[in-house]
């Protein structure tokens, strides 16, 4: 018999639903896993308690009409969740305990789902490694010292390690797709507009979106169909038709036209990765769908470009971390002394750096040359792709232009940590959808991912396409649980 | 030296030979009356306990996101409307990024490059007759909370229950040129405010308060000075006293061969002066940007045509139509229309009653009465129905204008009906010719020497005739008809 943990988060469900598992027996084992993986340091803040309370109350009062009935998930701690400690990886909100619920875990807790803890991310969800983190590395479940990625990191670790059935990530330049890739999972970036972003702790509102990682591209599905609601609370939400996306699941993908971008072919990629990359093309033709070539000239702009905007909305919206109101407050000689130390003591590096950043950008003098060309430059990029998709139906690319790296290689060069998100910020700049799945490995045997990027709103589309791809690739992750003790 | 003009006399201020101009400008802030934030559902009551009106995203507490107030933008395109401005079909919130203790979010939205509202002008109604003032664009923008710093010795306290309040700043073209225009422009806009129903212009409340910019430059000159702007000040008599003092300052360092730096100045109520608060080099970089948490600000044309058809007709046209339609003096109308709730009282009056006698009694005895009792109109004694009555009982003849202001005095006391305190004391007017005589014929042959002496040519005498018979009647006796009589026995 396999373990409980073993089972993905659909089966979970349909398990539930016909009482062969219990919300307990489910809840239970996930815990009992978590609580095994320590050595991970995938959670800052375990619910465990209350989670079997609830997962109790589940039982005794079932709902089997609910979409995630009973089922515990274990949440990024960029989620405010209502009594539930949310510090967003940081020493600033360490004991920061909201009175309030984002809306998407909202959806989940409305849904049947129990949160069994906080994900473990970088401060501010600024890094791509999970190593700004103020609670500490992440371990990737891949291999012992090696990065789960960024800066969804403790959800990729956790989902990878099967502490929890799926997770939930926020994406503001390739957070979700990133450690998706890194860890072997599926992690999907909705359309700007398709997750409300209340209550999720802000980095840069323009580009951040919270979306599902999973097992698996239907679990994905089910997933983002919870996620995903109209929100008035967050002027940003559009009101278009959401799918649903699980029963619209399909991997018939035949005559769909899928666009290659030439220069995503970067140099130094490693052979693996375009070999992968080709392999995906070849599956497409395989299953009917067409591969097109396609232009998009300004990718090489987008990183520049990204780490305008982002530090200049993340230097705003941090600004409410003052030691006023809530969160870490230093001891001043005054109020200025105040703000500095609680400031410095309260933020990491990553976090400074690009609030500095982010300060020089919108400063008088240089908002026109910075911050405004970037914006204009985002416009082309958007241009970009809506001109590509006047040929295509969707675009193939590597998630990723390397597989998960070594904790602290990349710690002293931020610029080769930029790099990582080199496929994955244009997407967020041009408020696309996009789906990162797991296609192979490279020769050390970590996995690498393909990205299949979307219309606005077309989310259907692309998890089809991914579906197509997954059902033909057989993708395995090879996971020994060398952390268990 | 001229300080505080009277009249609307050219405001300059004169040193040795040379005469100064005093250039103003506001910039008013105004609170929108609304029941609700700009970006929140928390209420707006002033005087609240303190931070009881405070949501999580007033306190901007972690992932808390603005929601734009559509009341409130309405507010803000009818008060354009109120000052014929151009309405803009799109509007930007930015962020103007600063850190203080009673500003939550480290910023305030406010809109920078893209207003809601354009240019646009309001006119005063000044003694030697209108002046035009130009708007040069009112935004929308949140107010901050208040820091409180007297209540405890080591701490400051911050109180957030104004903090996302709406404001409208509506900023003036530098067009005024008095301390008298100053007052009459405050006065307006507040006027018009209070007629749209967008700002209860309240200054004791803050609801109006205004920075005020000033620069002097010689009598004649084309060319601008450099201007001082004084933050924050919280009523007329402070604004007159505060340019006043700015711009003699002003005047003084030119006179003395230096000149004028462009500072930011706060004026010190107690000791009646401006200092220095920060100069130009030191002034903050707010680091606008777009607010990336709300979508530009895209109007209909239709929902501004809604808004159009539903103003309500303002002071200007009101007086207008007091002059045209009641044939009221420009003056008359003008203290009748400045305030919303005098001209609805006299409109109420004057319709079941005179025009003319409605405007002498309410600009008269009324306004003396609420001025004695320290009330507003709308708190007055005596309600629009039985002054209206007062009136037509004047006006059929019933009393005399005399026995009106005893009437009128009794009515004070808690609005009582003027045709039953005349039917009660019996002050019906005499106006029975025979009776009248009765009692002049008994005056006259009581005083037949006076008679004579009248007669011989002392006309002084025949108000002490007058009077006798008033005095006789218990001056109920209709003067007009004394006179008549009086007069046709006495030649």
């Amino acid at each position: 018999m396999s373990n409980i943990s073993d089972f993905k988060l659909f089966e979970l469900v349909e398990k539930i639903k016909k009482k062969d598992l219990s919300s307990k027996e489910v809840t239970n084992a996930f815990i009992e896993r978590s609580k095994k993986s320590k050595k991970l340091n995938s959670y800052i803040t375990e619910n465990f308690e209350d989670a079997l309370i609830k997962a109790k109350q589940f039982d005794e009062k079932p709902d089997f009409n609910k979409k995630l009935p009973g089922i515990p998930l274990a949440v990024k701690d960029l989620f405010c969740t209502k009594n539930i400690r949310t510090t967003a990886g940081s020493k600033i909100l360490e004991n920061f305990i909201p009175t309030y619920e984002s809306t998407v875990t909202e959806n989940i807790l409305n849904e049947g789902g129990i949160i069994i803890g906080k994900l473990n991310c970088d401060e501010f969800a600024m890094g791509s490694s999970n190593e700004t983190s103020f609670f500490g590395n992440v371990q990737n479940p891949i291999s012992e010292n090696l990065v789960p990625g960024g800066s969804s990191g403790g959800s990729s670790s956790a989902l990878a390690a099967k502490l929890t059935p799926a997770t939930i990530g926020t994406d503001t330049g390739g957070s979700i797709r990133q450690p998706a890739s890194f860890t072997g999972t599926v992690g999907l970036k909705p359309t700007y507009g398709s997750c409300s972003r209340y209550g999720i702790v802000a980095f840069a509102s323009s580009l951040d979106q919270a979306g599902p990682m999973t097992q698996n591209v239907k679990d994905c599905a089910l997933m983002l169909e919870v996620m995903s609601s109209y929100d008035d609370k967050d002027s940003t939400s559009v009101d278009f038709k959401r799918g649903p996306y699980l029963k619209d699941l399909n991997e018939n993908i035949k005559g769909k036209k899928i666009g290659i971008p030439k220069q995503y072919r970067v140099d130094g990629m490693p052979k693996e990765i375009d070999e992968l990359w080709t392999k995906g093309m070849k599956i497409i033709e395989d299953n009917g769908g067409e591969i097109v070539e396609i232009n998009l000239p300004n990718t090489n702009y987008a990183l520049p470009t990204y780490y305008i905007v982002a530090p200049a909305e993340a230097s705003s919206n941090l600004a409410r971390y003052d030691g006023v109101k809530y969160g870490f407050r230093s001891k001043g000689e005054n109020l200025i002394d105040m703000y500095e130390k609680t400031r410095s003591e309260g933020f990491g590096d990553e976090v400074k750096r690009r609030i500095m950043i982010g300060t020089y950008v919108l400063s008088s003098g240089y908002y026109d040359a910075y911050y405004l060309k970037a914006q204009k430059v985002r416009r082309l990029i958007k241009n970009d792709f809506d001109e590509a998709y006047k040929k295509v139906d969707a675009i193939l690319t590597p998630s990723t232009p390397s597989s998960a790296f070594k904790i602290g290689e990349k710690t002293n060069d931020p610029v080769s940590m930029y790099l990582n998100d080199i496929f994955t910020v244009p997407i967020n700049l041009a408020g696309l959808p996009a789906i990162s799945i797991p296609a192979g490995h490279d020769k050390a045997g970590y996995p690498l991912g393909l990205q299949v990027i979307g219309k606005a709103f077309d989310e259907q589309n692309i998890l089809n396409i991914a579906y197509s791809i997954e059902k033909n690739i057989n993708f395995k992750n090879n996971i020994n649980d060398w952390w268990i003790n | 030296m001229d300080k505080l003009s009277k009249e609307n006399k050219e405001y300059l201020i004169k040193r040795n030979t040379n005469e100064y101009e005093v250039v103003i400008g506001l910039e008013v802030h105004a609170q929108v009356l609304s029941e609700s934030k700009l970006f929140s559902t928390s209420p707006t009551k002033f005087g609240s306990e303190p931070n009881t009106q405070v949501s999580l995203v007033d306190a901007a507490f972690p992932g808390m996101l603005p929601v734009i107030n559509e009341f409130c933008i309405k507010q803000a395109i009818k008060t354009g409307i109120g000052l014929n401005a151009k309405i803009n079909k799109k509007s930007i919130f930015d962020r103007k990024n600063y850190f203080y203790a009673d500003l939550p979010q480290g910023y305030q939205i406010s809109q920078y490059k893209n207003p809601i509202v354009g240019e646009g002008t309001v006119t005063l109604d000044l003694p030697n007759g209108e002046k035009k003032i130009g708007i040069e664009r009112l935004h929308l923008e949140q107010d901050a909370g208040k820091s409180i710093h007297d209540i405890d010795p080591n701490n400051t306290l911050v109180d957030l229950n104004r903090s996302g309040v709406a404001l409208m700043e509506i900023v003036s073209k530098p067009d005024l040129r008095s301390l008298d225009e100053v007052n009459s422009y405050i006065k307006k806009l507040r006027s018009i405010m209070r007629y749209l129903g967008t700002c209860d212009g309240n200054m004791q409340e803050g609801s109006l308060r205004a920075d005020v910019n000033v620069s002097v430059r010689k009598k004649g000159s084309k060319e601008l000075g450099t201007r001082c702007e004084i933050k924050n000040v919280n009523s007329i008599k402070f604004m007159q006293m505060a340019i006043d003092y700015e711009a003699n300052r002003q005047v003084d360092v030119i006179e003395e061969g230096g000149s004028i730096d462009q500072e930011t100045r706060l004026f010190d109520t107690k000791k009646n002066e401006t200092r220095s608060m920060r100069s130009k080099e030191d002034a903050h970089d707010y680091r606008y940007f777009p607010d990336p948490d709300l979508l530009p600000l895209e109007l209909d044309e239709n929902f501004i045509n809604d808004i159009k058809k539903n103003i309500p007709e303002l002071p200007d046209e009101k007086k207008k139509r007091f002059i045209e339609k009641f044939k009221l003096s420009p003056y008359e109308a003008n203290i009748l229309v400045s305030d919303i709730d005098t001209s609805k009282y006299f409109e109420e009056v004057s319709k079941n009653s005179d025009v003319k006698l409605a405007t002498n009694w309410i600009t008269g005895e009324l306004f003396a009465l609420l001025n004695e009792k320290n009330l507003e109109i709308t708190e007055s004694p005596i309600s629009t129905k039985n002054l209206a009555k007062l009136i037509n009982l004047i006006k059929k003849g019933t009393i005399s204008g005399k026995i009106a202001k005893t009437i009128f005095e009794i009515m004070s006391d808690g609005d009582k009906d003027p045709e039953k305190i005349v039917e009660e004391k019996g002050l019906k007017q005499q106006s029975d010719p025979k009776e009248l005589e009765k009692i002049i014929d008994k005056i006259i042959s009581e005083n037949p020497k006076n008679v004579e002496l009248y007669k011989s040519g002392k006309d002084k005498l025949f108000g002490f005739f007058v009077g006798q018979v008033m005095k006789s009647s218990g001056g109920k006796a209709n003067p007009q008809l004394v006179n008549e009589i009086l007069k046709k026995k006495l030649n």
